[in-house]
């Protein structure tokens, strides 16, 4: 899948910004705050979720604007092109509700979940840098919205787990003792919760597998495999091939004998909103959160890739988006070519920002240069290329 | 400091309409010019049909539900099956049962669902009523509660307090809706249609 048309209308900085494009790489080069990030966030605000700022929508609206923003696209799929629409209008009733409007070929949508399957995107961003070093509620959203790409239940279902959790907080925070109030959000918590982390093993075993097959392909890739092992007692337990009802019962059991705990503690403490992804630099044998900087990063892209690679499979070849916001900062030029090359076979319209288009230099002619400056955007002369001009090497 | 357009009685009558649900300042000025314009034939009788029921409107002592008697039409109704209660949330769930016309026993409304964040707990609801109710000729008990987490958590909730009646509790049916294309379903509303498939 790739974005042939972009339009923006007072989003962050830009007013109105149209790009029409074709399936290479978009690089977009500028100055720093010239708006390069902003437009990859409206890109990822045609997937399902919140965007990759994690943004309250208000926050997107362009401050001299009129008051609202939009993104509209048009995405090439192998079923033919799709018109996706979102945006806010503050002067929409329904506005106050915190939504933002989703269109889907002119049909409103009910919430952004129903891009989930049509839409697939990855993102790297410098802020992900410290995934490995942070806390684990970062690595545990990273996975879930891995997750998500092969089931587009599981934000849902993980709303519905949290929703029932501070359920239960509040009656452990108020003092309730009537174990029968506990048991009805119990059960909703067991249900969703085993369905969580049954989701999240089948992703991680799924990248796994892949992040074999690369290994195996390229024993020299300069990033690094990853050792990949989920922490969290749900997802031990269905690793270790126990049948989810078995499974249920047991969280079941254990929330029941919890409650004193979960009430001198002031929340539920075992769940799989606690569950961590544990990374490994696997060639060395050592955590990922001990090796360097640019060695973190690596792992991170192999990672990602694998990811990309896995959604493309069961998509039959094709790759979702990569956003891959300034991605050059960090690697050595032996990294920078590899990537360029892995994004090339993948055949993913990756949309890679930098300050300086020579970090580009060896995707010059596999990729579409955009310069964005604060005012606006331009383009400079792109050759033209068939919409169904291969990247394949 | 805006003009006056009209007297306070319209005034009211706008502010009054606002506070429907569905209906915004614009739209219940809209609505509050309908009735105006249509005194005879829409404002005066719309007055009187409110002013009776205002008068004569009575919770039913029994299920919960609103009617200007007491008990309930519904309650009172003797052809209704006397073996099964249809528990529901609201009123407006039991209207909408009503209007498909597929419950022939009685009802009894909550009044609302569990929920600790809102402070709404046991007591709040009509629970200790259904439970008294909850005893022969009755011998079903159906808990026609929304599939939200609230709604789950209560129905599990209400179940566990008649248990020990020896009633039998049943809960609605989830799965593909009539006239539903599979394709087009949400994999949580697939899934749970798979867990409650029976035999054909």
């Amino acid at each position: 899948m790739w974005i042939s048309r972009l339009v923006l209308t007072d989003f962050r900085n830009h007013a109105r910004l149209e790009l029409n494009l074709d399936r290479r790489p978009v690089v977009l080069a500028g100055a720093n705050g010239a708006g390069k990030t902003n437009v990859l966030e409206a890109v990822s605000l045609l997937a399902a979720g919140q965007g990759l700022r994690r943004a309250a929508y208000p926050e997107l609206i362009r401050r001299a604007g009129a008051g609202g923003w939009a993104v509209a696209a048009t995405l090439e799929t192998d079923a033919g092109p799709v018109e996706i629409g979102t945006g806010l209008d503050p002067s929409r009733p329904d506005a106050a509700r915190g939504g933002r409007i989703v269109r889907i070929n002119g049909e409103p949508q009910s919430g952004s979940g129903a891009l989930a399957g049509l839409v697939e995107m990855a993102w790297l961003l410098p802020s992900m840098d410290g995934l490995f070093t942070g806390p684990a509620g970062d690595r545990r959203r990273f996975l879930d919205r891995l997750v998500l790409g092969f089931d587009a239940g599981h934000a849902m279902r993980a709303g519905q787990f949290e929703r029932a959790m501070r359920q239960r907080n509040r009656l452990l925070e108020d003092g309730v003792r009537d174990a029968a109030r506990f048991r009805g959000l119990e059960h909703v918590l067991a249900e969703t919760g085993v369905a969580l982390a049954a989701a999240r093993v089948a992703t991680v075993a799924g990248i796994v597998r892949m992040i074999e097959a690369r290994h195996a392909r390229t024993p020299d890739s300069p990033f690094p495999w990853a050792a990949l092992a989920l922490e969290g007692a749900l997802e031990a337990d269905l690793t270790a091939g126990r049948p989810a009802v078995d499974v249920e019962d047991r969280y079941l059991e254990s929330l029941a004998s919890g409650r004193e705990r979960d009430r001198a503690a002031g929340r539920t403490l075992e769940g799989p909103h606690r569950s961590d992804l544990v990374v490994g630099h696997g060639p060395k044998g050592m955590p990922a959160d001990a090796s360097s900087t640019g060695e973190q990063k690596a792992l991170l892209i192999g990672l990602v890739l694998a990811h990309a690679e896995l959604l493309a499979e069961r998509r039959s070849g094709a790759a979702p988006i990569l956003l891959l916001d300034e991605i050059a900062a960090h690697l050595d030029v032996r990294r920078r070519a590899a990537l360029f090359r892995e994004i090339r076979l993948l055949g993913s319209q990756a949309w890679l920002t930098g300050t300086d288009p020579i970090a580009f230099e060896a995707l010059l002619n596999d990729a579409q240069f955009i310069p964005v400056r604060d005012d606006g955007i331009g383009r400079q002369a792109v050759s033209p290329h068939p919409a169904d001009d291969d990247l394949s090497i | 400091m805006a003009r006056k357009t009209q007297g306070p009685e319209i005034e009211r009558l706008i502010q009054l309409l606002a506070r429907m649900p569905g209906l915004g300042p614009r739209s219940a000025r809209k609505a509050a010019l309908a009735l105006l314009k249509r005194r005879a034939d829409l404002l005066e009788p719309l007055s009187r049909a409110m002013s009776e029921a205002a008068e004569r409107l009575r919770d039913c002592p029994v299920c919960g539900n609103l009617d200007t008697v007491a008990p309930c039409t519904i309650c009172s109704d003797e052809r209704r099956d006397r073996t099964m209660i249809v528990v529901v949330e609201e009123i407006g769930d039991l209207w909408a049962l009503e209007r498909a016309g597929v419950v022939n026993g009685l009802y009894h409304v909550l009044g609302g669902h569990l929920s600790p964040l809102d402070g709404i707990g046991p007591d709040q609801l009509a629970i200790p009523r259904l439970v008294e109710r909850a005893v022969p000729p009755v011998t079903e008990v159906l808990l026609a509660l929304n599939a939200t987490v609230e709604g789950q958590s209560t129905a599990h909730y209400v179940r566990e307090q008649i248990a020990a009646s020896g009633v039998a509790v049943s809960v609605l049916q989830q799965g593909v809706p009539v006239g539903g294309e599979l394709d087009y379903l949400d994999d949580g509303t697939l899934a749970a249609a798979i867990r409650s498939r029976r035999p054909l």
